[in-house]
């Protein structure tokens, strides 16, 4: 064996009914990209060396001091050949990357969409409203330079940003979270489980659920509980509501809602909950959508939210500029400006109480580790699948 | 019957928000993109060959000749093969269509977006 720590092969991923059917070359293709972006997160580390071995001193040597801001390190380092090639491949990769899946979703459109349709078909659990219209923050770019983001249809009943996102999901964490890419819903749940064993929510909220890939974990934990996903992109909900069907759990229900202003009655929910959800908001909506948190959450009711570490004083300025690579040029542009909040501020705001605050780490249970995931993989800012958690109580 | 999606450009679009450029120079980076992408269909091919490769091997049905002298028997096939070198220059020169996308629909860059978004 190499000694190297491999990605996963593709064909190890789980299979359900709305999958994308892939060939041998389109899986293939998926290998040289989860190796390829393996390989850019080792090389990642050169920026590190350039940064501190010639950016750094070169910066020095012109202004007579070291580098003080994130902008100042930003331009100097933007000067140098190793992070300009860094850059520029996996950015590149990231391209790449889209285009795979959408060669493989799109193809199959139709097919896929039929498929969908089918096992929705008379179900009371998916419930769409097109009067929900698509956020302002979500509209501004296309987040993770997917393009048509979450939301556009291509063909009635869309369902292919889904499919895209559910494939490559694979490949850009090099199958760190699992075979159902669920590592993190599956790390809440036996932290949940953990830290309140005798906690029986009867009515759980996943706010921004995407495909749904996180609240299936939650939902299969707590089979007598009431569990609800919204988002506000159609495509999205109709594949996870078909993938849910098809995966076995009935207990959850799919709701085209914005988190800002939800159609849920005040103190409803034993557990609200999300996952990745808040970097992909906005400056304003995040904390309308806290609001809501605390308002549809039950007294005692619980709430979690997964979410990238906010930056604090004692993280180098190198670290605060890489973590803010995938903000800007994998086009998650308010994770760049959020990282600036105080978790507990912004549940503050919303009427949670500090003493009720709190805080963990979080790694993704991974179904696929079978040994080979070294311990000395370098953390490759904004992927690794460790996460901040934060959350509270509310009394 | 209904029009199917153009599923070769389709695949190939530029996502909202600029795209970065990294080197002092664009046409570095738009030949260093499209000889990615060609690195990675040398991968994929390499990985198909060595799928072939060992089913050969298991069941010895072809011969090195029959390969070197193989030509498309029919119109069906002769199609597959030309539609498979359409989607492999589609996949490869990405990068000059979504420059022509974002000539024909500029967009904002990412740090302006972000104060937009700020504001939402």
């Amino acid at each position: 064996m190499s000694g190297r720590n491999l990605p996963p092969v593709y064909n190890k991923i789980a299979q359900h009914a709305v999958f994308p059917e892939m060939n041998h070359d389109e899986r293939a293709r998926y290998n040289f990209l989860a190796n390829l972006n393996k390989h850019l997160a080792h090389v990642s580390q050169g920026n590190q060396v350039a940064y501190e071995n010639r950016v750094a001193p070169k910066f020095k040597k012109e202004h007579g001091r070291e580098i003080a801001t994130t902008s100042e390190l930003k331009e100097a380092i933007s000067k140098d050949a190793h992070y300009q090639m860094w850059s520029s491949l996996r950015r590149s990769t990231m391209e790449m990357r889209q285009q795979a899946g959408r060669s493989i979703v799109l193809r199959q459109a139709e097919e896929l969409r039929d498929k969908a349709r089918a096992l929705n078909a008379g179900k009371d659990s998916l419930i769409l409203d097109d009067e929900v219209a698509v956020p302002p923050y979500l509209l501004a770019c296309d987040n993770h330079i997917m393009p048509g983001s979450y939301h556009t249809e291509l063909i009635e009943d869309d369902v292919t940003p889904a499919a895209n996102y559910d494939t490559g999901l694979f490949v850009t964490t090099a199958g760190l979270l699992g075979r159902y890419s669920d590592g993190g819903g599956k790390a809440i749940v036996s932290w949940v489980k953990k830290t309140y064993p005798n906690f029986n929510p009867k009515r759980i909220l996943d706010i921004g659920c995407g495909m749904g890939h996180n609240v299936l974990p939650i939902a299969k934990a707590f089979p007598d509980a009431e569990v609800i996903g919204i988002d506000t992109g159609a495509p999205m909900l109709r594949y996870a509501h078909a993938r849910a069907m098809d995966l076995g759990v009935t207990n959850v229900k799919f709701m085209q809602m914005d988190a800002a202003k939800t159609a849920f009655e005040d103190e409803s929910f034993d557990w609200v909950q999300s996952t990745m959800f808040f970097h992909e908001t906005g400056g304003k909506s995040i904390y309308k959508i806290m609001d809501e948190v605390h308002r549809v959450l039950k007294p005692g009711g619980l709430t979690l939210h997964i979410e990238q570490p906010q930056y604090t004083d004692d993280m180098s300025l190198f670290e605060k500029f890489i973590r803010d690579w995938d903000a800007l040029y994998n086009n998650e542009p308010y994770w760049s400006k959020m990282h600036v909040i105080e978790p507990m501020d912004l549940m503050e705001a919303s009427g949670f109480k500090k003493e009720d605050f709190m805080q963990i780490g979080a790694k993704a249970e991974n179904d696929l580790d079978d040994g080979s995931q070294k311990a000395d993989e370098p953390e490759d800012h904004g992927r690794s699948p460790i996460w901040n958690v934060f959350g509270a109580i509310k009394n | 019957m209904k029009e199917k999606l153009d599923y070769i450009k389709l695949a190939s679009n530029k996502p909202k928000g600029k795209r970065p450029y990294f080197h002092q120079d664009p046409a570095v980076e738009r030949v260093l993109n499209i000889t990615m992408a060609v690195a990675g269909e040398l991968a994929v091919m390499r990985e198909r060959m060595d799928s072939i490769e060992r089913l050969l091997e298991k069941k010895g049905v072809v011969t090195r000749e029959d390969i070197e002298t193989f030509v498309p028997e029919n119109k069906e096939q002769e199609e597959q093969r030309q539609t498979w070198h359409a989607e492999y220059i589609g996949r490869v020169l990405r990068i000059v269509q979504q420059e022509q996308e974002e000539l024909e629909n500029p967009d904002k860059d990412l740090e302006e977006i972000a104060n937009d978004i700020n504001e939402m």
